[in-house]
């Protein structure tokens, strides 16, 4: 298996969703464009995990893979695989469409950025609930009695919103009324690609601390993507970052932001725009991500590396170990905090 | 710095020299849209955008404001650069009324269309403030031969080069010759901060211009920002919903960051103090969103405000507009409005609206409102 990320047994003890070996490619005419790389990854039970990659680096297409929903006519390989609580695994790629629409809203649910488009603008809040209900034979009066208590979870008045239409709502209250909504089912998983990005700082904050209380409250596990490190850092037990494609690395959140071991995490650490950090230390990232259509051969990152040898242009780099639980794709791992200097605490406490 | 600098004797008095902008009192009110309806019955409804705001803004400054969204940052920015006409108030541009210059009232010593010149804007989307048909070179060709009609096509074009090739779009050439969609988010601010400094403007006026970019871009963007408020001696105002950044260009400027919240600037002052220690309670909030990278050191705890939601701008809190989100409201600041005191127009110190920053106010006295917690003495607060 060298030079390639391939992972077939399981890296986590109970996996609720387990995705192998994803690739998501699109037919150009003269040749294929790779927007995801050969994704391995556990989404465990329990956990919130946060997926970083910058715009283009293929993070929606990671949650959309694990829907089943890339849109035509892009090509999703690979294995995803859902672990319902009991019964027998569900391989969601395999799903035929009536499968797939009730797995998707009862077992994994997706919010997106920008409430405003995702809501009927000629249906009130309170019809999109009714609607969703219905339309998954729930019982509509004991599920709208849910809906008022995610509501109020949510720091919202139910009775008011339920009865509003979304454009009389400001953006953080129709993000909160779409949350609310997306849990209506009682899914298990909750799958957020950017749900806070449109929002003030204030409201993103709020809306992460009130998701924090959620997970708790009803027991899920939740992917959130973002392209906003700092914002997700203190929410996700672990974090996972997506360079151009493909993982870069993966580990618990302090690991990441405290001792990450691949030279692009510590870089994008660095360009962070960050209270606390003095501003000398922030640097930009030289050079510019790759053309899905002319990736690399070997690692992604080469071109734009400090530590990049021929081995690193030639041939793509394997997960490492690098600790318990922490892994990176980099030949030069054990490099990376000389090459790209980076201290969390010395930041914090200048 | 410029060929067309201030004609002598504009300026009333020495001291006021380097103030380009100067604003006083300034109210900016929006009547809210109405049906056909709803006008046969009654008024319509006015938002106070910007509320009695002073502010002047030198040579060679970066002013970032910051607030969330409906705080009133960008009208107020658009009223610095003489775009927005104020409600009440007066804009004046190295002392000449703009909008007395704009309608021909009194003695105008400064004509509109220089003022227009001297002040610009930069704009949050890049891609929606280019022609998508035209090309980089046409776009950037345009406002020189409004302004400057003399200049031949090959100095024209050759200020367009060097420029580009200041903001690093190298080999010029191949630039100007794209159409926008060719470009990067990043290379498409660039042609816009360039069409801007075309005109060698006194005043930037940039509207959320980072906050699309990727982060891995932003502290680029800034640093350009920087480097050419250095060259050309421009001033900016920069509009951020995100402390980080406008700490960011504050600092490394030296400028302020002004705290806007529901039309009014609650806390003003150099970056280090405003945010290292804010005094108004609202920006202690707008701290608490603002993620620090180091997750230990960050706890999911409940937003320290009392409401999440903004108040409807129509019909604004009375007293201290914060008192209804307001952590530490004390009864009286429902009823008395904190202001930010004498001098807050101009760099220099801090300057905060909170009754909280006056250890003799009534405010110590005064019952804490519901879901206040506790009330503190002066003595015993950090």
């Amino acid at each position: 298996m060298q030079g390639q990320r391939t992972q077939d047994g399981p890296d986590s003890a109970d996996p609720i969703i387990e995705v192998r070996n994803v690739s998501v490619t699109y037919d150009l005419e003269h040749r294929d464009a790779m927007v995801l790389d050969d994704v391995s990854i556990d989404l465990r039970r329990g956990e919130i995990l946060g997926v970083v990659g910058e715009s283009g680096s293929g993070k929606s297409m990671l949650a959309n893979a694990m829907m089943d929903a890339v849109e035509e006519p892009g090509i999703t390989t690979g294995s995803v695989r859902y672990y319902p609580e009991d019964g027998e695994p569900v391989d969601i790629l395999d799903l035929q469409p009536d499968e797939l629409k009730k797995f998707r809203w009862e077992e994994v649910s997706m919010v997106f950025q920008g409430a405003l488009s995702s809501f009927n603008p000629t249906m009130s809040i309170r019809g999109h609930f009714e609607e969703t209900l219905e339309a998954h034979d729930y019982d509509v009066e004991e599920g709208m009695e849910r809906a008022r208590q995610l509501l109020s979870d949510l720091y919202l008045n139910p009775d008011r919103v339920l009865d509003s239409y979304a454009h009389e709502l400001s953006g953080g209250m129709s993000q909160r009324a779409l949350i609310a909504l997306s849990l209506v089912l009682e899914p298990r998983v909750l799958l957020m690609d950017e749900p806070t990005a449109a929002l003030d700082l204030l409201m993103q904050r709020s809306i992460l601390s009130l998701l924090a209380d959620i997970k708790e409250k009803y027991d899920l596990t939740i992917l959130f993507i973002t392209h906003d490190l700092p914002l997700v850092a203190g929410l996700s037990d672990r974090l996972a970052i997506l360079y151009a494609f493909e993982l870069a690395e993966v580990g618990r959140s302090e690991q990441i932001a405290h001792n990450s071991k691949h030279p692009y995490t510590r870089a994008l650490l660095q360009a962070v725009p960050n209270l606390d950090a003095p501003t000398e230390s922030m640097r930009p990232i030289e050079g510019t991500a790759p053309n899905p259509a002319h990736v690399p051969d070997g690692c992604h990152y080469a071109p734009r590396c400090p530590l990049a040898t021929r081995e690193c242009h030639e041939e793509k780099p394997p997960w490492i170990d690098v600790d318990d639980d922490h892994r990176s794709a980099c030949f030069h791992y054990d490099e990376a905090d000389d090459a790209v200097p980076f201290d969390l605490t010395e930041v914090n406490d200048a | 710095m410029s060929d067309r600098a201030t004609p002598a004797g504009t300026a009333p008095d020495g001291a006021e020299d380097d103030i380009v902008m100067s604003l006083e009192d300034v109210s900016v009110h929006f009547e809210t849209e109405q049906g056909v309806v709803d006008s046969l019955f009654g008024d319509p409804e006015t938002v106070q955008a910007v509320s009695d705001v002073s502010v002047d803004i030198p040579e060679n400054d970066v002013l970032a404001l910051v607030g969330e969204s409906g705080c009133g940052k960008t009208t107020l920015g658009k009223t610095i650069i003489g775009v927005q006409r104020p409600t009440s108030g007066t804009v004046a541009y190295r002392g000449q009324d703009v909008w007395d210059a704009k309608d021909g009232r009194g003695d105008v010593e400064i004509p509109f269309d220089e003022i227009r010149r001297s002040l610009q804007m930069i704009h949050q989307d890049p891609g929606a403030a280019l022609n998508p048909n035209r090309k980089v070179l046409t776009t950037l060709e345009a406002p020189l031969k409004k302004w400057e009609p003399d200049l031949s096509t090959e100095d024209r074009r050759a200020r367009i080069f060097a420029l580009l090739d200041r903001v690093g779009m190298e080999p010029p050439e191949d630039y100007a010759h794209r159409f926008p969609h060719q470009l990067s988010g990043g290379e498409q601010q660039r042609i816009v901060l360039v069409r801007a400094l075309l005109m060698n403007p006194d005043v930037i006026l940039a509207d959320e211009a980072v906050s699309a970019l990727d982060v891995s871009l932003r502290v680029e963007t800034m640093d350009l920002l920087l480097e050419l408020q250095e060259q050309f001696n421009t001033s900016f105002v920069f509009i951020s919903h995100n402390l980080s950044n406008a700490r960011y260009l504050a600092k490394e400027a030296g400028g302020r960051i002004g705290i806007m919240y529901l039309g009014e600037i609650v806390e003003i002052g150099p970056p280090e103090e405003v945010l290292n220690d804010p005094q108004h309670p609202y920006t202690k909030v707008l701290r608490w969103a603002t993620a620090d990278l180091d997750p230990t050191a960050q706890e999911m705890r409940d937003p320290p405000v009392r409401s999440i939601d903004i108040p409807d701008p129509v019909n604004p809190p009375s007293g201290c507009r914060f008192h209804t989100r307001c952590p530490e409201a004390h009864e009286v600041c429902t009823t008395d409005a904190p202001d930010l005191g004498e001098g807050a127009a101009t760099p220099g110190d801090r300057y905060t609206a909170c009754h909280r920053t006056d250890p003799d106010h009534e405010y110590w006295e005064s019952e804490p409102l519901d879901g206040v917690e506790t009330t503190r003495s002066p003595a015993l607060d950090d």
